[in-house]
């Protein structure tokens, strides 16, 4: 199993349609350090793969973890941004994808990222003080506007593979090709800083 | 006489109009809430606006957490009816599953287990009340759960009426950022344990922009508190306080608040049966 981080590489600064706001388009790839490098209120704009996971799917992973059963958890929830978020499908097209409260995913998420090299956490919300702490080790907490699951869903390009679809369609863990999914707020960055 | 059929059909596309788009008073307050912020909160704003464009025009559902339906019927007592309203609402809401798409989110309280379809034991919601007349009259609202979970209920002392507006606050001020603000607020003041409740709920099917002085003082109250649009800090943390009441036992005083998140889905249609 691949355990690395993922990279990102910073290549625009400013982003046309809002003046107020400066903007970072970022490509996940291969090396994490780019999301500890954000600053709180900071927008960003995400390229790359994203994997989502939600209730039962943390609780599930929780508890693979604890069996041993390491191997059987989706690869990808390891190494890339994880997105709280149940998605709706039509077919296999996902039409719409916003955030869900990420604060339902306290109770297991420090288990997980204490066995992984997930960078980072999008989500709506918030989380609690050990997740972020844990998070801050190596990048930040993300939030993306609560609701806009159709804005959401424009930005995801493909969905890469599908895990634990017994779980239901809310509940699956997604892995997603996007374009610049965003606007992601740092609401929390690696020097502890919150909104 | 109104067909079963056509009931089924309306109830379809009653849901989809509210998945999919926002009624003008709910877009209306949104963009005059764009309008005073600033800054990260603005830009909240403008994705949300941007987002419900974008499920308007390609008719997708503007939140990926499509609800649970709370249908609320009023049957004028003239009205012939041949069917059984409550099945048909059923039928409807699978259908709407299928067809919108829906999410399915309807799951058995205790096992978890999802029914795949929106319905189940006593689902979809159906408040129904008879009035005069002969038609039907239908709204639905579909309800996240985001929103619902931070939702609070009371029995506040028959001498308590002070603490109303503490109340309310305090519930927005404990949700921060988790029901989707900047959020509609729904009161239900009076009746009954269930029907505060119920009368919270129905408080957010009323005109947005038309709150009396009670409703006006708390909401301005709420918007003190900060908490702005996804909690990140703004002047707008709720667009409207709805306030709807009813007589209560002189030993009691029933509270409920039903916070809604910024997609205050609803959709409305008059039958002639």
């Amino acid at each position: 199993m691949k355990t690395g981080y993922v990279s990102g590489d910073i290549n625009d600064t400013a982003d046309k349609k809002d003046e107020e706001i400066k903007a970072r388009r970022i490509d996940v790839k291969g090396n994490c350090r780019i999301f500890a490098k954000l600053k709180v209120r900071e927008v960003v704009y995400l390229t790359g793969t994203l994997v989502t996971a939600r209730d039962k799917a943390h609780m599930r992973a929780v508890r693979l973890l604890k069996e041993g059963r390491k191997e059987e958890i989706p690869e990808e929830l390891f190494e890339y941004p994880i997105y709280h978020c149940g998605p709706l499908l039509k077919g296999e097209k996902i039409i719409s994808a916003g955030p869900t409260t990420s604060a339902r995913m306290n109770p297991y998420a420090p288990a997980l990222l204490r066995e992984t090299s997930c960078p980072v956490i999008i989500g709506k919300g918030g989380m609690c003080e050990e997740v972020l702490k844990l998070l801050s080790d190596r990048g930040c907490y993300l939030t993306f506007p609560g609701g806009a699951g159709a804005l959401a869903a424009e930005s995801i390009k493909c969905v890469k593979r599908v895990y634990w679809e017994d779980l239901g369609m809310a509940e699956a863990v997604y892995v997603l090709e996007v374009e610049n999914f965003g606007p992601c707020i740092v609401t929390a960055d690696s020097r502890g800083r919150k909104v | 006489m109104l067909s079963r059929e056509e009931f089924v059909n309306t109830i379809v596309e009653l849901l989809r109009k509210a998945e999919t788009e926002l009624e003008e008073d709910v877009l209306d307050a949104i963009r005059s809430a764009e309008k005073k912020e600033s800054g990260v909160a603005k830009l909240i704003l403008q994705s949300i606006l941007r987002n419900v464009e974008i499920a308007r025009e390609k008719r997708v559902p503007m939140c990926q957490d499509t609800g649970i339906p709370v249908i609320f019927l009023e049957v004028g007592r003239e009205a012939e009816l041949n069917f059984d309203i409550y099945e048909a609402s059923k039928e409807a809401v699978a259908k709407a599953t299928e067809l919108v798409p829906l999410r399915p989110n309807a799951v058995h309280p205790l096992t978890r287990e999802n029914s795949g379809n929106n319905t189940g034991i006593n689902v979809p919601v159906v408040h129904c009340r008879v009035v005069e007349g002969d038609e039907i009259r239908v709204a639905v609202m579909p309800k996240g759960a985001g929103s619902e979970n931070v939702s609070k209920q009371m029995m506040l002392l028959p001498g308590d009426a002070m603490r109303i507006e503490d109340f309310v606050v305090d519930a927005v001020r404990e949700a921060k950022g988790k029901p989707c603000p900047p959020v509609f607020v729904g009161v239900g003041i009076g009746g009954t344990f269930d029907e505060s409740a119920v009368l919270a709920k129905r408080a957010l099917l009323r005109d947005v922009r038309k709150m009396n002085e009670f409703e006006r003082n708390i909401l301005e109250k709420v918007n003190e508190l900060g908490i702005g649009p996804m909690g990140l800090g703004g002047k707008i943390t709720a667009l409207a306080v709805l306030v709807e009441i009813a007589h209560c036992h002189t030993a009691s005083l029933p509270l409920a608040v039903n916070i809604q998140c910024w997609a205050n889905r609803r959709a409305f249609a008059v039958l002639k049966a």
